[in-house]
């Protein structure tokens, strides 16, 4: 329904997209060439290999190239949201039979897991069931995006039916996330369901030899993998340096060859301005924005005007253009991933949202009004923000700036991520915390649960009925106007009639890495597009750079 | 003494002002690098104070039109020049230096006198009442000395989180021990002097006998201590908030400073890293010969030789 509906507008409006990431693509007119060992560095500890329960790419980038999914977004076209591909599945990506409630997939034949396993259709419906409905005490961080899910069927050992109750759009994106490894049924039975967390046994092109904690993940080629002629590597190396001067280092000096996650661009200047034409440089909007979330149940911020007042002061546009030279943000948006055809484009939100407006003095003489008539003229409050500095600290400190001009007394709280996350989870002693709201596919409907009070994932500690029944209606919406209606009339109560979290900037990725590495192309999430199946290496370049 | 005070008011300043320079002077030609770690905490205590009307830029306000300008260039808002450049927020580098004298040194006189204090009234106590209440505290104490200042520092941060107020309690629960076993060996030897006998036989309270017989008398250790951690109390602030666990932005910190810069700007824009790291060297190398010439003075041995 989703893709039938957006399709067509989704290609036109990121063929402009296209043409500056192909823009900035090496040419790809040589033929891959096999052999060799990529050498990746991430900026993050694995916290475990079960990427059911996972949701960061320090789990991504070391661990994807061991499993197979059931479709995926096209590792040739990873930056459209809308074109999607079997993986284990054959033929294309299914249509909804049934008014839009049935979807029947295909599974290739002869796939093996790495421990000589066939592969059934018995595999992935055990992958989704325990994805979609997990037994008691067993997690699955992905079990809200398969709501929509009634049933999974295996008929056969080559067929496997999704039964939905409710026709929805967001079906085949959330069935395509990069973190929906499929798993042997053999496994789940024998080992129990926290097995993959420790453990890895997977389809993919690559075969786990050895994860050595806080050095590195070693894999090499499978040569049974199912897509012909793939893959080129014989094997890679992730490595794990949370240090981003470390990352960078590692590239500049040979000892890597590449970073998915993405630099700031003072580090794609360096390197680039060191290496010249060593260095290749992909760069793409993100599917990650950084939200500013006030606690309701904390005095004044329970006052729909303090909150505008904050988001009013903001000055997005000079943030945009300021920012973007020291930070990993660019992007001014609302709350759908910017260029989507069903976000709002930046002339409907300058007219129409808070906070958006380009006269900066008008907006900051409204803020300063309303928190004038709130009673809160010298408002003081903390900033909790999480302890990383890419793009946390830096935003933080910008909006700590921002505040000021309105007359607010701001100081910030810095925590590490485990804390940060149990403050806003469990302890809820906050004034003020900036949040990010990162998804792997681009599929707004499901990306904007993250505003939802219900959602799950959203602290502000608020109820509203008009926007949980809103969200309802859009999940069930059929026909793209209205979804496009819905979706805005959200976005309009979630930014500018509540002011219940506001958003600062989206994301921009940049990925300088070595100019002999070859088939990669950047998606809009740093989750996507990880198999590493599609990358090469020019052995002669290599050597000419490296030497040996 | 008659005689001063029959002398005018006028008489009287200039042999007092006379006496300060000879003063200066003498100990200048004694303690040329003590003289010299003085100097430098002085200029760090005024630079301290006078930080509103020293600084030329509001330490915490950013400007995006002169992000990452070199010493020298000329603020297009203001008009006014930044001494040794801007930062990545576009704030004055020179600003912050200044103001960050005030959190260093806030830090550093907190957790020293604090730190030090606590540290000889344990220690002091200890040697006093001896038996198993000296027992057990020492063996607290081992516990404690058994982990590196920092590594200490760390822990205490991680318990009780980040910020000023958390980064002086953090520094100043490793000081304590430290100051306590210094001392107590020296009231070791005063407990056992005939007038803390005397002091008992006449009936004094143990809290009248630690606080003004004892404690007075390990005034040495004690300051040679407190000098000490005054410069290292500034060195763990900054190591810190350099880790991103101590002071937190916008707040001027230079630790900070070189936590925001060091990593990024190293090469492109050297002067976001070095002036910071110059003023934390130049502060430390100023409080560890302050603190070595303190100590020399309050030392019999070497003050005899």
């Amino acid at each position: 329904m989703y893709s039938r509906l957006t399709k067509a507008l989704g290609a036109a409006t990121f063929g402009s997209a296209l043409a500056l990431t192909a823009a900035a693509t090496p040419a790809l007119a040589q033929e891959p060439q096999y052999g060799g060992e990529l050498r990746l560095v991430v900026g993050s500890d694995i916290p475990s290999y079960d990427a059911h329960i996972e949701s960061t790419f320090g789990m991504i980038h070391p661990i994807r190239p061991f499993y197979s999914l059931l479709i995926r977004v096209n590792p040739d076209n990873p930056s459209s949201p809308t074109d999607f591909v079997c993986d284990l599945c054959v033929g294309g990506v299914p249509e909804p039979t049934n008014g839009g409630k049935t979807y029947t997939f295909k599974i290739r034949e002869g796939v093996k897991f790495h421990d000589g396993t066939p592969l059934t259709s018995a595999d992935i419906k055990a992958t989704f069931d325990k994805l979609a409905f997990p037994p008691e005490g067993i997690a699955s961080n992905r079990k809200a995006y398969f709501k929509m899910v009634e049933s999974v069927e295996a008929p056969d050992a080559t067929t496997v039916v999704f039964n939905l109750s409710f026709p929805s759009g967001t079906f085949i994106p959330s069935v395509a996330m990069p973190f929906n490894f499929i798993y042997a049924k053999k496994d789940l039975d024998e080992h129990g369901y926290t097995w993959h967390q420790t453990n890895v046994n997977g389809s993919g092109p690559f075969k786990f030899v050895e994860h050595v904690q806080g050095s590195h993940v070693k894999g090499v080629k499978n040569p049974d993998y199912y897509h012909e002629g793939m893959p080129y590597l014989d094997g890679f190396m992730s490595i794990i340096a949370p240090k981003m001067s470390v990352r960078l280092q590692a590239i500049r000096g040979g000892q890597a060859d590449i970073e998915f996650r993405g630099f700031p661009p003072k580090a794609r200047d360096d390197l680039v301005s060191a290496l010249g034409d060593d260095i290749v440089v992909q760069e793409s909007d993100w599917n990650c924005v950084l939200i500013v979330t006030p606690n309701h149940e904390v005095k004044p911020f329970d006052d729909p005007r303090v909150r505008r007042a904050l988001s009013l002061a903001l000055d997005r546009q000079g943030g945009s253009e300021y920012l973007s030279k020291i930070a990993i943000v660019k992007t001014v948006g609302g709350i759908g991933f910017p260029g989507h055809p069903l976000s709002s484009t930046p002339e409907y939100l300058e007219k129409n949202i808070a906070g958006y407006g380009r006269d900066l003095e008008a907006n900051r003489a409204e803020a300063r009004r309303l928190l004038k008539e709130a009673g809160h003229e010298n408002l003081k409050f903390t900033l909790h923000n999480r302890g990383v500095d890419q793009p946390y600290k830096v935003v933080g400190t910008w909006a700590i700036d921002q505040w000021k001009q309105i007359g607010a007394d701001v100081e910030q709280w810095v925590q590490p991520s485990s804390p940060f996350y149990a403050t806003l989870q469990k302890q809820k002693n906050f004034d003020v915390s900036l949040d990010f709201n990162c998804q792997a596919v681009v599929n707004p409907i499901a990306d904007i649960s993250k505003f939802l009070p219900s959602g799950g994932a959203n602290y502000s500690n608020f109820e509203d009925a008009e926007l949980e029944q809103i969200y309802v209606d859009l999940l069930k919406a059929e026909t793209f106007d209205e979804q496009k209606g819905l979706f805005q009339r959200y976005e309009k109560r979630v930014l500018d009639d509540l002011a219940s979290q506001f958003i600062t900037l989206w994301w921009y990725k940049i990925n300088p890495y070595r100019s002999y590495v070859h088939g990669w192309k950047i998606a809009p999430s740093h989750y996507l597009n990880q198999s590493l199946e599609n990358i090469w290496i020019d052995a002669a370049e290599r050597k000419r750079q490296l030497g040996g | 003494m008659a005689t001063l005070e029959t002398q005018p008011r006028s008489n009287r300043d200039a042999m007092g002002r006379r006496g300060i320079v000879d003063w200066t002077l003498r100990m200048a030609r004694r303690q040329p690098l003590g003289f010299a770690g003085g100097i430098i905490v002085l200029l760090m205590v005024l630079m301290a104070v006078f930080a509103d009307f020293l600084a030329p830029f509001d330490p915490e306000a950013a400007d995006f039109t002169s992000m990452l300008v070199g010493p020298g260039a000329v603020s297009d808002m203001s008009g006014a020049t930044f001494w040794l450049g801007t930062d990545q927020f576009g704030r004055d580098l020179f600003s912050r230096i200044i103001y960050g004298a005030r959190t260093a040194l806030t830090v550093g006189f907190t957790c020293a006198i604090l730190g030090s204090t606590l540290g000889m009234l344990l220690g002091v106590a200890s040697a006093y009442f001896g038996g198993y209440f000296d027992l057990i505290v020492q063996r607290i104490i081992d516990v404690f000395m058994a982990f590196p200042l920092i590594i200490m520092a760390l822990a205490i941060v991680a318990i009780f989180g980040t910020g000023t107020d958390k980064v002086i309690i953090a520094i100043t629960i490793p000081f304590i021990p430290r100051c306590a076993r210094i001392v107590r060996s020296s009231a070791l030897a005063i407990r056992e002097m005939p007038y803390i006998d005397a002091a008992r036989s006449i009936g004094y309270g143990h809290m009248r006998i630690i606080v003004r017989h004892i404690a007075p008398n390990v005034v040495a250790p004690f300051l040679i201590m407190l000098t000490a951690f005054l410069g290292e109390a500034i060195l763990l602030e900054a190591s810190l908030s350099y880790l991103g666990l101590g002071v937190q932005e916008p707040t001027p910190a230079w630790g900070l400073m070189l936590q925001g810069g060091a990593e990024e700007y190293a090469e492109s824009a050297p002067w976001v890293p070095v002036f910071p790291g110059l003023a934390i060297t130049i502060a430390v190398f100023g409080f560890n010969l302050f603190g070595d010439a303190v100590r020399d003075a309050l030392d019999p041995k070497l003050r005899s030789q």
